[in-house]
C-alpha cells in the first residue's frame, strides 16, 4: 500500500505527457498552431486600399481579380519568405492569383528581389510604412491570406508556405469555396 | 571540410556516448572491474570529440562560413566577433549543441572529481549521464544538425544575430543558464544510481550536494542575468515577464532550491529519502520540459525558437523515456516505509519540510499557470493568456511566508525545538525589524505603501534573525572572532543566500511601490520634471554610425534639485541586416538606490520626440540578491566537509556538526 504512493508522480507524468502528445501530434497535423490568433478580418471585406505598386502603379481594390485570390505579405528583411518564394513561383505556374504586399521594405532591393527570384504576382502593392499591413493585422512576415470572389477575407495562415502546408490547409479551404461560389474556378 | 570534421567529431561523439552509456553499467552488472573503470576515458573521449565539434562550428562563424546553414541564418561579416560567439547558441541547432558540450564537460567533471567514489557507484553514474548524452547527441544529428549545409546560391551575407541578443548579457547568458540546467543532470545521475544500488543512505547526499549546488549557482547567475539583460534592453524597464520561457528556466531552479535543502536533511538526519530522490528527479525533468516547451512550438513566447514539430515528437519522446524511466525506477525501489523521525514542531527538520513544500507549491503554481493556456486551447476551451497578476497573486504570499520561515530555519536545531532563550532573542529580531521597516519607506518615499513596509519588515527579519543565529552560534566562543572563524563556510554561504533572498523581496517590493514612469512629449531644449526630484532635459539628437547598425542618439542631461549630475544618452538602432527591427537602447544611470532609466520613442513632429523616463527605486537589489544567492553557493561548495573522503559514512562525522550547512 505505502509503495502505491509512490507510483503517483508517474501517473502525473504520464497524463502531462499524454496531453503534450496529443497537442505535438496536432501541430505536427497542423491542426493546433499556438501562434494562430484568429484574424479579426476573416469573414470581413479586405480592406479598401489604393497603393502605389513594385512596377510604380497604382492599386486599388476595384481592380482585384473577380475569382479567388491569395494575399501574401513579404519584405526582403524576412527570411522565411526567401524559403517561401519558389514555392509561390511555382503556385503562379500552377495558375494561382496572388497579391503580394511589400511590407515595411525598401523600394530597390524589392524590386531586385522579385527580378532575381521570379515575380509570382500579378500585382505587389509597396506598403513602405505598413498601414495596409496594419488594417490587415499583419503580426510579421510573411502571411498569406485567402480572399473570395467577393473579396471577403476567407483564412488566414502565418508563417512560410510549402506544398505540404498547401495541400493540408489551403486545398481543401479552396475546394469548399468553389463549392459554394460559382465561377470561381481559377486554377 | 572543418565543417564536415566537425560533423564527423560529432558523429564520432554520439558512439562514444553510447559506449558509455553501455559499458560501465554493463560492467556493474558483471562484476567487470574493467568495464566499470571505462568509464572515466569514454567520459573524456566523448567531451573532447564534442568540443572538436564546437571548435569547427565556432571556425565556421568566425571565417562567415555562409555555406552553413544556421551561419547564413545568425551571423553577418559585419557582426563584432564577440557576438560572431553568441551566434553560435542564437538559434535552434547551435543552442543544442552548446548544451551537449556543457553536458559532456559535466561528465568530464564528475569523472574527475568523483574518483573516490564506490567504482560501482561512479560507474552507474557516468552511465547515466551516458545515456542522457546518447539522447542529445541523437537530437543534435538527427533532428537539428547545426553542421546542415546548403551549396547552391551560398548567401553573399548573413542575415545577422537577432539585434536583440547582440549584447553582452547575452553573450554569457545562455551558456550559465545551460551549465545550470544541464548541471542537474549530476544530481538525477546520483539519484538514479543510488536507486539502483539500493544504498539510499546520507552518502548520496553528500556526493550530490557540491554538484547541486554548482548547479543551482549557476542557474541564478543565469536567471538573472536573463532579468538584467530584459530590463536594459527591452526597452520598458520591465525585469521579470512571466514568461513561458522564463518560467522553464524558474521552474528547475525552485525544485533545484528545494533539493538543496533536502538534500540538507537526508545528508545529516538521513530523513526524508524518498522526497529527495524525487526532487532529484524533478529538477532535471524540469529543466527538459523547459527544452521541450522551448524547441517544439507548443508555446508562444519570444524567447522560443523556430518550431520544428519532428524536433517536438523527439525531444518528448526522449522525456518520455528519461522522466517516464526514472519515475517507474522510483516507484519500484524508492523506500516506501518512512522510518520514523520525530521532530518538534520549530526543529530544523520542521522548517525544512515547510520550505519545500512551499518551494513546490511554487513550483506548481508556476507550472500550471505555464500549461493552462496550453490545456485549455488543446481542450478546446478558448484562448487563454495567463499574466502576471495569477503569478504575482499567487507569488506574493508564498514569498513571505519562506521569508518568515528564513528567519527562523538557520538558529533551530535538529529534532527538538529551541529554548526560550533563542525564542526570546527572536522576539526582539522581529520587534527590532518591525521598527526599521517602518523607518525605511518613510525615509524612501514619504507615502505609506503597503507592499513596500511588508518587504521592507522582510528584508529586516531576515537580516536581525540572522544575526540571532550567528550569535546563538558563537555564544560559547571565547571571544567573538574566534567563534565567527569557527563557523564553516557552507554556514556563511547559506546566510549570503539567505540575505540575497532578502535583497530580492526588498526590490520587488520597493520598485513595485515606489516606481515612477513617464511618457513624455519633449522637445528640444525641454526640461521635465521626473519623481523624487529628478529633472531631465533634453539637449538634442544626432545620428549614429554602428558596425553593423545606424541610428539616433539622444543627449539628455539629468538634474536633481536644479544641479546637474550627469549627461545620458539613449539610442534607437536600425541594423542593416534587419532593417525592420528597431531597437531601443536605454539610457540608464545606475545606482544602488535608484536607477534613472531614459528610453527614446518615436519622432512626434518637428524636433519633438516621444520620450520616456523611468525612475526605479532599489531595482539594482534584485539582481544584487541573485549576485549574493549565487556567492552563497559558491561559498558552501568551498566547505572542507566534501573534499574529504567522500567515503565517509554519517557516523564518523566529527559530533560538532551541528553548526553546519542548512
Amino acid at each position: 500500500m505505502q509503495r502505491l504512493k509512490l507510483f503517483l508522480p508517474l501517473i502525473i507524468f504520464v497524463i502531462m505527457a499524454a496531453i503534450f502528445f496529443g497537442v505535438e501530434r496536432r501541430v505536427q497535423t497542423g491542426d493546433y498552431d499556438p501562434m494562430a490568433l484568429p484574424s479579426a478580418l476573416v469573414d470581413r471585406p479586405l480592406p479598401s486600399f489604393s497603393l502605389p505598386t513594385l512596377d510604380g502603379g497604382q492599386l486599388s481594390n476595384a481592380e482585384l481579380p473577380d475569382t479567388w485570390f491569395l494575399v501574401n505579405v513579404w519584405a526582403t528583411w524576412c527570411p522565411s519568405c526567401h524559403f517561401e518564394h519558389p514555392f509561390l513561383v511555382e503556385l503562379k505556374e500552377e495558375g494561382v492569383a496572388i497579391l503580394g504586399v511589400d511590407y515595411k521594405d525598401k523600394l530597390v532591393p524589392a524590386q531586385r528581389w522579385l527580378d532575381e527570384k521570379g515575380d509570382p504576382y500579378f500585382a505587389t502593392l509597396f506598403d513602405k510604412v505598413g498601414t495596409f499591413g496594419l488594417d490587415l493585422g499583419v503580426t510579421g512576415a510573411p502571411e498569406t491570406y485567402l480572399v473570395d470572389a467577393e473579396g471577403i477575407v476567407r483564412f488566414r495562415y502565418q508563417g512560410a508556405l510549402d506544398r505540404q502546408i498547401w495541400d493540408k490547409v489551403f486545398a481543401p479551404r479552396i475546394a469548399a469555396l468553389q463549392g459554394t461560389v460559382e465561377g470561381g474556378d481559377s486554377q | 571540410m572543418i565543417v564536415e570534421l566537425g560533423h564527423f567529431a560529432l558523429i564520432l561523439g554520439l558512439c562514444f556516448s553510447l559506449a558509455l552509456a553501455v559499458l560501465p553499467m554493463y560492467g556493474v552488472v558483471r562484476g567487470d572491474v574493467r568495464c566499470m573503470n571505462a568509464g572515466g576515458p569514454l567520459a573524456v573521449a566523448q567531451c573532447l570529440f564534442v568540443t572538436l565539434a564546437t571548435a569547427a562550428l565556432l571556425y565556421a562563424f568566425l571565417s562567415d562560413d555562409f555555406s552553413v546553414d544556421i551561419v547564413a541564418a545568425q551571423s553577418n561579416t559585419r557582426l563584432p566577433t564577440p557576438y560572431k560567439f553568441s551566434a553560435l547558441w542564437g538559434g535552434h541547432e547551435g543552442s543544442l549543441l552548446l548544451w551537449l558540450e556543457i553536458l559532456c564537460l559535466w561528465t568530464l567533471a564528475v569523472a574527475i572529481f568523483s574518483r573516490q567514489l564506490p567504482r560501482d557507484i561512479l560507474a552507474r553514474v557516468l552511465s547515466v549521464m551516458g545515456m542522457i548524452a546518447v539522447g542529445f547527441f541523437s537530437f543534435s544529428l538527427f533532428t537539428s544538425n547545426p553542421f546542415a549545409r546548403h551549396l547552391h546560391n551560398i548567401p553573399a551575407d548573413g542575415q545577422d544575430l537577432n539585434p536583440l541578443l547582440q549584447d553582452p548579457g547575452m553573450v554569457i547568458h545562455p551558456p550559465m543558464l545551460y551549465v545550470g540546467y544541464v548541471g542537474f543532470s549530476v544530481a538525477f545521475a546520483f539519484a538514479i544510481a543510488a536507486l539502483l544500488s539500493g544504498r539510499m543512505d546520507a552518502s548520496w547526499a553528500r556526493w550530490s550536494r557540491p554538484w547541486t549546488n554548482v548547479a543551482w549557482l549557476f542557474l541564478t547567475v543565469g536567471i538573472t542575468l536573463g532579468s538584467w539583460w530584459a530590463y536594459y534592453e527591452l526597452g520598458w524597464g520591465g525585469w521579470w515577464f512571466w514568461d513561458p520561457v522564463e518560467n522553464a528556466s524558474f521552474l528547475p531552479w525552485l525544485v533545484g532550491t528545494a533539493l538543496i535543502h533536502s538534500l540538507a536533511v537526508t545528508e545529516k538526519r538521513g530523513a526524508f529519502k524518498s522526497w529527495t530522490l524525487l526532487l532529484a528527479i524533478f529538477a532535471f525533468s524540469l529543466s527538459l520540459l523547459g527544452t521541450f516547451l522551448v524547441r517544439s512550438g507548443v508555446l508562444t513566447s519570444v524567447h522560443a525558437f523556430a518550431a520544428d514539430p519532428t524536433r517536438g515528437m523527439f525531444i518528448l519522446g526522449f522525456l518520455f523515456i528519461v522522466v517516464g524511466g526514472s519515475l517507474t525506477l522510483y516507484a519500484l525501489k524508492a523506500p516506501a516505509q518512512a522510518r520514523s523521525h520525530g521532530f518538534g514542531l520549530l526543529s530544523r527538520e520542521a522548517l525544512l519540510l515547510a520550505n519545500n513544500i512551499l518551494l513546490i507549491v511554487a513550483a506548481m503554481t508556476v507550472l500550471l499557470g505555464t500549461l493552462f493556456p496550453l490545456v485549455m486551447d488543446f481542450a478546446g476551451l478558448g484562448k487563454y493568456s495567463v499574466g502576471p497578476p495569477y503569478f504575482n497573486a499567487v507569488f506574493v504570499p508564498i514569498c513571505c511566508v519562506l521569508a518568515v520561515l528564513i528567519g527562523i530555519g538557520p538558529s533551530t536545531q535538529w529534532k527538538r525545538s529551541s529554548t526560550t532563550s533563542w525564542l526570546r532573542a527572536m522576539v526582539v529580531a522581529a520587534i527590532a525589524s518591525f521598527i526599521l521597516s517602518l523607518i525605511l519607506p518613510t525615509l524612501f518615499g514619504g507615502e505609506f505603501y503597503l507592499g513596500a513596509t511588508l518587504g521592507a519588515l522582510l528584508f529586516f527579519w531576515i537580516v536581525c534573525s540572522s544575526l540571532v543565529s550567528v550569535r546563538h552560534k558563537v555564544r560559547n566562543a571565547s571571544s567573538l572572532l574566534t567563534g565567527l572563524k569557527r563557523l564553516t563556510p557552507s554556514y556563511y554561504g547559506m546566510l549570503l543566500a539567505h540575505l540575497g533572498f532578502a535583497c530580492a523581496v526588498l526590490g520587488v517590493a520597493m520598485i513595485s511601490s515606489f516606481h515612477d514612469e513617464r511618457d513624455l512629449r519633449m522637445t528640444v531644449g525641454e526640461r521635465a520634471e521626473s519623481a523624487f526630484s529628478y529633472e531631465v532635459r533634453f539637449d538634442g539628437i544626432e545620428a549614429i554610425t554602428g558596425a553593423n547598425y545606424q541610428g539616433q542618439r539622444g543627449n539628455f542631461s539629468l538634474y536633481k534639485n536644479g544641479e546637474y549630475l550627469r549627461d545620458l544618452h539613449p539610442e534607437k538602432r536600425r541594423y542593416h541586416a534587419r532593417a525592420s527591427q528597431v531597437m531601443t537602447e536605454a539610457a540608464i544611470d545606475a545606482g544602488l538606490f535608484r536607477d534613472i532609466y531614459i528610453a527614446l520613442g518615436e519622432p512626434v513632429g518637428e524636433d519633438a520626440w516621444a520620450v520616456r523616463i523611468h525612475v526605479k527605486p532599489f531595482v539594482r537589489w534584485i539582481w544584487l540578491g541573485g549576485v549574493l544567492m549565487a556567492l552563497g553557493g559558491l561559498l558552501a561548495i568551498g566547505d572542507k566537509r566534501y573534499r574529504s573522503s567522500a567515503g565517509r559514512s554519517r557516523s564518523e562525522l566529527p559530533k560538532g556538526e551541528s553548526y553546519a550547512k542548512t
